[in-house]
């Protein structure tokens, strides 16, 4: 059994984790905030519940800090194995709520297990990854590591709740960091790019587009030492021109019209502030209210108003912006990057590889969501629903989050043992 | 290396574009989000300030009325043709006010309809629910609670697009003072409107104040204004003017207080309240015959007449050309040159002193007078403009200053004039002899007339005249006297003459028993332009007095247009009216009697019936 030594953990991060999570209430307070309102403890209040969540949080807190390490990287393959069973069973016993069938009803209690999903496959990944015999060289292992992501991603696309599924996403940090080819990633920068291009020109020009780069690119290259087949290039162009033509056509044909109106509006093709851009404009207007200093704690008329949908989940940062002003929104960007660069380069420090590899799955679903919620919110990146790390609103977000973060802590009091 | 690090490089990136886009929407000072959906600015207005006379008695107050008002953001599909029953609209109307608002703004209150009275609201109030964005909003209105001296009082309305943007306060609904007093004396009578702000929510409902009420601006309160009109003296002097045109104005010399302003024929500031207000005001205005908007007593610009006799025979002794006993002959008119001759109602022979060529009115008298004060200088324009200088000191020829926008300067003609007509001196006192006896080209206002009379009354001096005593109980201050160019010493021997006008000249039925009244009459010869034909009217009746002689408590100046003789009508509503006055009751009911029977229409309409017609009846 360990001894429980303060000085042993990362005490900026807990500092940071502890900030985030006060102030998070504190939001959800105000985002939520409405006469009537009478104990904090009711548990049907919004606020009521966060707190309970948050004590079952510092229950598992104990758990996993007395935990050996070693636990996690046994069971890591069963918790994802539960994980996707629970994803597979929303199908069948899964309750909708806004639209998507994403949450278990257990008692007075909703559960998502899209969440834990995010947990479990950053465990697993990390196991398969820190297996000794693992190549990302050999095809074969690159494709066991794009099904163990892209499992979950296709079971709650089809929830649906394709924002969440893009949250998966994320782990293509690790997988990179752990010696996937950068081509894969340029490869996937270039594929993005075909997206969008298609989007915001049409199909045709899009591919008469990339036709011209690959020719230029080709002829470029021939010069140099090192040469890729014709053939390879020919591929490429084909697979790019496919997802362009993919693209076009589930735009047009699978994607409803209110997704269709968000990536419109996002890539500038549309301006709307009263129909499908009322929540990020009202957002918008939210923070900018906020000035310097903020309109103050339950002051904020925007918030008051409860102008912002979704003010205390997915929206929690306008409320941060217009009470606590550009102070209180530098501040809470600075304590995520912090906590996100922080995690990240103490992870290199593990000398053991699975924990590393944790660590990294980590920093890069922190980030993913820190950037696309502020994004979202500021209207940099489409409206998609995903909360803020630690400040949302969410029992289920809230809880893993802190589990995964806790984790850490484990992981990095421990950074010097093999076991 | 970039492979171990590109996570946080990213994370850097991503935060620092994050902060500049915060830093870009919330220190910005221009940022355009800061339109503030969440608040709602509702104004307070005070109540409008009370108008009261000079004895304290209630003119205007105010009464409820109610506003339909729309929010075009607010309102859903609804049935156009049901709204416009509902509130008495025609459709197209409805449409094209809906359209408007709309086009004002879409997020700002606008009204739909004004004036909505206390029993239609009831009945609407139960329906209004039903369509949103409609509501219905209690409004303070305008209550004139006497129908008298509205040309004075004046009214209020709907503020219009150019006072909206000179004036940097109004709202578009708002009332402002139009006309008269209510115009004038705008920023006392409303007082400062108030802001209230509200917290909305995103249904655009009013959930509570904001803030605390903590901005929130309070309203100033409007200050009331006491005039210093007699409401029971205007009230009289308007019966007596009744189905005649013309002016009567009524001051008290010792203080300039205007006592009465009477403008016939005129309106009543209760046509310009409620649905009826537009029809109203189109008729007055249509009205080109009456033209009841047109202040006769303030802007009717006629020939003073005969009253001029009395400065023309100030400024004679003013400029030592006669004094008391100067005698002129009068050969029933007199020739002022050669061939021209000025005809005088004089008897042949009449051999007269000043004061009989006042009483009498001698034209031949005052003609001479006046030619000698002109040729006493070398020059006629010298001449001209000395008399010219004194006729001004009287306050003809300019505006008066008093508290109302409207009025007319009149004219005094001065040598520029009559040289640019005639030619450098190639002129003189014959030229111009018409001036003597207040024909010529000399125009004045009845008020001018009256503030004239004023200065002889106070034997050389007047005050402003003003028509507000008091505002909230602090009085106007106005003790600046204005002196004229005559000494004191000249004045008593024209009073004496004027009294004697009254006591045994052309105004004896102007006389009232134990009162010394000073007057003159006038008989003003005026033309009119029928298809470009110029064609001689019934004389204007004028008198301008002044009573008791001795100690002037009131001055009085009288206009009535085609009265004839000075004596038929000016000089006995004068006499009225100074009766009314000092004594409270009027002992002579017969002449009241035909002066509030009397009806001078006949005479008015003869140029409109295309016939010719035969005048001074």
């Amino acid at each position: 059994m360990n001894s429980f030594n303060v000085l042993k953990y990362d005490l900026i991060s807990l500092i940071s984790y502890t900030l985030l999570v006060i102030f998070g209430i504190i939001n959800i307070y105000s985002s939520s905030y409405n006469e009537s309102f009478t104990s904090i403890f009711d548990n049907s209040t919004i606020v009521g519940k966060q707190i309970i969540f948050l004590i079952a949080s510092l229950v598992t807190f104990i758990i996993i800090i007395f935990t050996k390490s070693k636990f996690f990287d046994r069971i890591a393959p069963i918790l994802y194995f539960i994980s996707i069973i629970l994803l597979l069973s929303l199908f069948l016993f899964g309750v909708e709520r806004g639209g998507a069938k994403s949450w278990y009803l257990i008692g007075p209690i909703s559960f998502q297990p899209t969440e834990f999903a995010k947990l479990c496959t950053a465990l697993f990944l990390a196991k398969f990854l820190s297996i000794i015999q693992t190549d990302l060289n050999k095809s074969r292992d690159v494709f066991i590591v794009g099904l163990i992501i892209l499992t979950p991603i296709i079971l709650i696309t089809f929830q649906p709740d394709p924002g969440s599924a893009l949250v998966f996403l994320a782990f293509i940090f690790p997988v990179l960091r752990e010696g996937l080819d950068l081509r894969f990633f340029y490869f996937g920068l270039i594929l993005i790019s075909t997206l969008v291009l298609t989007l915001i020109l049409d199909f045709t020009i899009s591919v008469i587009i990339l036709f011209i780069l690959f020719v230029l690119l080709y002829l470029y290259n021939r010069q140099k030492k090192f040469k890729i087949s014709v053939i390879k290039y020919f591929l490429s162009l084909v697979i790019l021109i496919g997802v362009s033509f993919s693209t076009n056509y589930l735009f047009e044909n699978v994607l409803e019209q209110r997704h269709r109106d968000r990536i419109n509006l996002i890539i500038g093709k549309e301006v709307d502030n009263r129909g499908i851009g009322y929540n990020t404009n009202q957002s918008k207007i939210a923070i900018s209210n906020g000035r310097l200093f903020g309109t103050g704690f339950l002051e904020g008329p925007q918030t008051k108003g409860h102008f912002v949908p979704r003010q205390h989940t997915d929206y929690i940062f306008s409320t941060i912006g217009e009470e606590w002003g550009f102070r209180g929104t530098l501040i809470t960007i600075l304590f995520f990057t912090l906590l996100i660069t922080r995690i990240s380069f103490r992870a290199e420090k593990q000398v053991n590889h699975f924990k590393r590899i944790y660590c990294h799955c980590f920093a890069s679903l922190l980030f993913i969501h820190f950037f696309i919620n502020i994004g979202m919110s500021i209207g940099l990146v489409p409206s998609i629903g995903i909360p803020l790390p630690f400040i949302s609103y969410g029992g289920s977000s809230l809880l893993i989050f802190s589990v995964m973060f806790f984790i850490y802590l484990n992981f990095d009091s421990s950074r010097l043992k093999e076991d | 290396m970039l492979k171990k690090y590109l996570l946080i490089w990213i994370t850097m990136i991503c935060s620092t574009i994050f902060i500049f886009k915060l830093a870009s929407l919330q220190l910005s000072s221009n940022s355009y989000f800061n339109s503030d959906f969440a608040i709602q600015e509702i104004s307070v207005y005070p109540e409008r300030g009370l108008i009261f006379d000079r004895n304290g008695q209630l003119l205007v107050a105010n009464q409820p009325m109610y506003d339909l008002i729309i929010i075009p953001e607010n309102t859903i599909e609804f049935d156009t043709i049901e709204l416009s029953n509902l509130i008495g609209i025609e459709k197209k109307e409805l449409k094209r006010k809906i359209s408007n608002s709309v086009n004002y703004s879409t997020k700002i209150p606008s009204i739909i309809k004004t004036q909505i009275s206390k029993e239609e609201n009831a009945f609407l109030q139960e329906k209004i629910w039903l369509y949103d964005g409609f509501y219905l909003k209690k409004n303070s209105v305008r209550d004139y609670i006497k129908p008298f001296a509205s040309n004075v009082i004046g009214y209020t309305g709907e503020v219009s697009q150019s006072e909206i943007y000179t004036e940097n306060y109004y709202e578009k609904g708002e009332m402002i003072g139009k006309q008269g007093i209510e115009k004038y004396y705008e920023k006392e009578l409303r007082g400062i409107k108030g802001i209230k702000y509200f917290q909305k929510d995103r249904f655009n409902r009013v959930i509570g104040p904001y803030n605390n009420s903590d901005d929130n601006e309070d309203p100033t309160k409007a200050k009331n204004i006491t005039l210093t009109i007699d409401i029971e003296l205007q009230k009289y002097a308007e019966s007596l003017l009744k189905n005649k045109k013309g002016g009567v104005v009524v001051i008290e010399p010792s203080t300039g207080e205007i006592l009465t302003l009477v403008s016939a024929p005129t309106y009543e500031s209760n046509q310009f309240i409620g649905q009826d207000r537009t029809n109203n005001f189109q008729k007055l205005l249509n009205d080109s015959i009456n033209k009841p908007l047109f202040d006769r007593s303030l802007q009717a610009q006629y020939s003073p007449g005969s009253p001029m006799k009395i400065l023309n025979a100030l400024i004679g002794l003013q400029e030592d050309v006669i004094d008391e006993n100067t005698t002129f002959t009068c050969n029933g008119g007199h020739y002022y040159a050669k061939n021209a001759f000025m005809g005088c109602h004089n008897k042949v022979g009449t051999i007269s002193d000043l004061r009989k060529g006042i009483y009498n009115s001698c034209n031949t008298y005052f003609a001479k007078t006046y030619k000698m004060i002109l040729d006493k200088y070398e020059t006629p324009s010298e001449g001209l403009d000395t008399w010219a200088n004194h006729i001004k000191s009287f306050g003809l020829g300019d505006y008066l200053g008093y508290d109302l926008f409207i009025g007319k300067k009149g004219f005094i003609p001065e040598s520029d004039y009559y040289n640019k007509f005639y030619g450098e001196n190639r002129w003189g006192s014959s030229t111009t002899i018409s001036n003597s006896i207040g024909q010529g080209e000399i125009l004045t206002t009845p008020i001018q007339m009256a503030n004239f009379t004023s200065a002889i009354a106070n034997r050389g001096f007047y005050y402003k005249p003003h028509f507000v005593k008091k505002i909230n109980n602090e009085s106007v201050s106005n003790s600046d006297k204005v002196f004229t160019s005559i000494d004191k010493e000249n004045f008593e021997i024209v009073i004496n003459g004027m009294v004697d006008v009254v006591d045994k000249g052309t105004a004896r039925v102007a006389k009232i028993n134990g009162i010394n009244v000073a007057g003159k009459t006038g008989t003003i010869e005026n033309f009119i332009l029928i298809e470009n034909e110029k064609k001689q009217l019934t004389d204007h009746s004028t008198f301008i007095a002044f009573a008791p002689a001795e100690d002037p408590e009131i001055v009085v100046s009288v206009f009535i247009e085609n009265g004839y003789w000075g004596s038929r009508w000016a000089a006995p509503i004068a006499s009225l009216i100074i009766e009314k006055y000092l004594k409270d009751n009027v002992e002579r009911k017969w002449l009241e009697n035909r002066m509030v029977n009397g009806s001078l229409q006949s005479e008015y309409e003869k140029p409109f019936k295309f016939k010719n017609f035969t005048i001074n009846e």
